[in-house]
């Protein structure tokens, strides 16, 4: 058995954000189960993580009618490029439900990919 | 009843004469409602059907001159179908039709009384269970439901594409009010989404809802502040009187608290709509205890099917409901557990008697109840957790949070890397009931507090032979 740790003070930014951060090829994998179900991706970026602040700037529209992940993560990439210091996360709607379904973290400021 | 005009004679009815009606095609309005009815030796089948029909409905042991007043056929109960139980022997499932207008409006109260009242002690009947019932769209209507729904809860919680984790306080009774919110920090801001009270706790000389409610804010607060997530916990303001719970629940409005909790068995179905109505007034989510359901509904043969009480919450209103694991301590057979978990969070649930379901229910777009599965439960348990309830759900690990050797937050952290960990898994496609163990072994190796746990509680297989079946 392990000696104790204290668990460090950390920010974390809702789902996925407990795991280590996510290669392209898995954001894709992600963008791909989302596209499956049904659901309307999008891309939002925000230059803080406030819990209480429910809005993120949306990049764009939501990508409707959207088959091909590779679209949307080029998308995230272009996002990244130009604010590459804020939060960015997909999010994903679902029309019949009409409501908002997923959503992951894919940038943090300052870092290079996520 | 048109023979009633031949004049008022006195004496005991043959009730199946009367209620006993075979022919009878229902109404979408009516109110259906079927029993499991185990009749006394010697007394036939559709003789016992008619008297619960009676019984539950119009009926009294004889006839009386003012029956004469009033138009029988509007308002009586009727038995249009009565069927063997497959594999059983003298047990009967009885169908029967009640009118609309025997029901108030908007009361959960008024429907169990007349349903579930005198007709339970009936002397021609050995044993009793109300198995299901279908509320008619018309009657729907009149119920407000849950204060806020699954959707509108994620929204305020900015909460994803995930099933929310939470954790019982312990020991669930004799901690200080100050010690109490320590622990609900703890567990918060290792990533738990919720923590909660125990049933028990209510106001006890040890730990008083007030300063439990205070320092619980603060704990909340603070792990929110630290985290940036939304987090909550589940004050419970259930207590003896009206007053005294309306009381506590304004007082968790006033200080900023999210959710309150409230366990609507033992204190009623009236106390519950009130709050569930208020809690949607004040925009406080309302997570439900289920204290005391399984004195009526663990009998096979007699008392009311948790389905039932399910149906009646979600329309009486609560945003979370108790309804079992399916792997932990408090087991439940899978396709009867997922059958009443849909009847709480979908918005149409077609009959399917494989699953317990006797009628196609239409809830006309009335807000979902969040299932919560508690008791037991662990991380090696979160595959099969997330295959069977899905997103819309909320897992709570108790013992599996802060039984963790390194304290509530790393085993908070355990719980939610797992969480995470599988629910990855599962979108790439792969298959958490023969994957799940593999999975939670990969994540060990970067997350130390899942390791941890995963080398305290010994991964399990699930074969348990339920209680609970048709």
């Amino acid at each position: 058995m392990q000696t104790k740790k204290t668990l460090p003070k950390e920010r974390r930014y809702e789902t996925f954000s407990y795991l280590p951060p996510l290669s392209d090829q898995q954001i894709n994998r992600q963008i791909q189960y989302m596209v499956e179900q049904g659901y309307i991706p999008c891309i939002e970026f925000n230059e803080n993580s406030e819990p209480t602040e429910c809005y993120w700037t949306m990049w764009k529209l939501p990508l409707f009618d959207c088959s091909d992940t590779q679209q949307v993560l080029n998308e995230v990439r272009e996002c990244r490029t130009e604010y590459s210091n804020c939060y960015i996360r997909v999010v994903g709607f679902d029309n019949i439900k009409q409501c908002q379904v997923s959503s992951f973290i894919v940038h943090k400021p300052g870092s290079r990919g996520y | 009843m048109a023979v009633q005009a031949q004049g008022y004679k006195a004496g005991v009815q043959d009730y199946r004469l009367t209620y006993y009606t075979p022919d009878y095609t229902p109404k979408d309005t009516d109110l259906l409602a079927c029993f499991r009815m185990t009749p006394q030796p010697g007394v036939p089948a559709e003789e016992a059907a008619a008297a619960v029909a009676a019984e539950s409905s119009t009926g009294t042991w004889t006839t009386v001159w003012t029956d004469l007043l009033t138009d029988l056929d509007r308002y009586k109960g009727r038995c249009y179908a009565v069927e063997p139980v497959p594999g059983e022997d003298n047990q009967y499932f009885c169908f029967i039709a009640y009118p609309l207008d025997l029901f108030e409006e908007g009361s959960i109260t008024n429907v169990l009384t007349s349903l579930v009242g005198n007709v339970f002690g009936f002397k021609a009947l050995r044993a009793l269970r109300l198995e299901d019932i279908r509320f008619p769209i018309a009657l729907i209507k009149t119920f407000p439901g849950p204060p806020h729904g699954i959707t509108v809860e994620r929204d305020k919680l900015n909460k994803y594409g995930r099933p929310l984790l939470g954790c019982t306080i312990k020991p669930k009774l004799g901690l200080s009010a100050k010690n109490y919110g320590r622990a609900v920090y703890e567990a918060l801001r290792g990533g738990l989404d919720f923590t909660k009270d125990d049933e028990n706790i209510n106001s006890q000389p040890f730990m008083r809802w007030r300063d439990r409610f205070l320092f619980v804010q603060e704990g909340i607060e603070k792990s929110q502040a630290e985290t940036g997530e939304v987090k909550g916990h589940y004050l419970n303001v259930t207590a003896g009187t009206c007053e005294e719970m309306m009381k506590r629940a304004e007082f968790a409005k006033e200080i900023g608290t999210p959710i309150i909790m409230h366990d609507f068995f033992t204190a009623g179905f009236t106390a519950n709509t009130t709050l569930s109505k208020w809690c949607r007034d004040n925009g406080v989510l309302l997570h439900i205890h289920r204290a005391m359901h399984a004195v009526v509904d663990r009998q096979r043969n007699h008392g009311i099917h948790f389905r039932v009480l399910a149906k009646c919450l979600r329309l009486s209103g609560g945003d979370h409901l108790h309804s079992g694991t399916v792997v932990g301590k408090l087991e439940g057979e899978k396709g009867i557990t997922m059958g009443f978990v849909d009847l709480m969070r979908e918005d149409h649930v077609e009959e399917d008697r494989s699953r317990g379901i006797f009628f196609t229910q239409d809830y006309a777009s009335m807000p979902g109840t969040m299932p919560v599965a508690s008791g037991g439960i662990h991380v090696w348990h979160m595959p099969a957790l997330i295959e069977i309830f899905g997103d819309d759900s909320c897992l709570q690990f108790g013992g599996g949070t802060a039984g963790h050797p390194w304290g509530n937050a790393p085993g908070a952290t355990a719980n939610r890397v797992a969480l995470e960990a599988c629910l990855q898994a599962r979108n790439e496609g792969r298959d958490l009931m023969r994957e799940g163990g593999d999975i939670l072994r990969e994540a060990c190796k970067w997350s130390p507090e899942l390791a941890v746990a995963c080398e305290l509680w010994k991964e399990i297989k699930f074969e348990f032979e339920a209680m609970d079946t048709i």
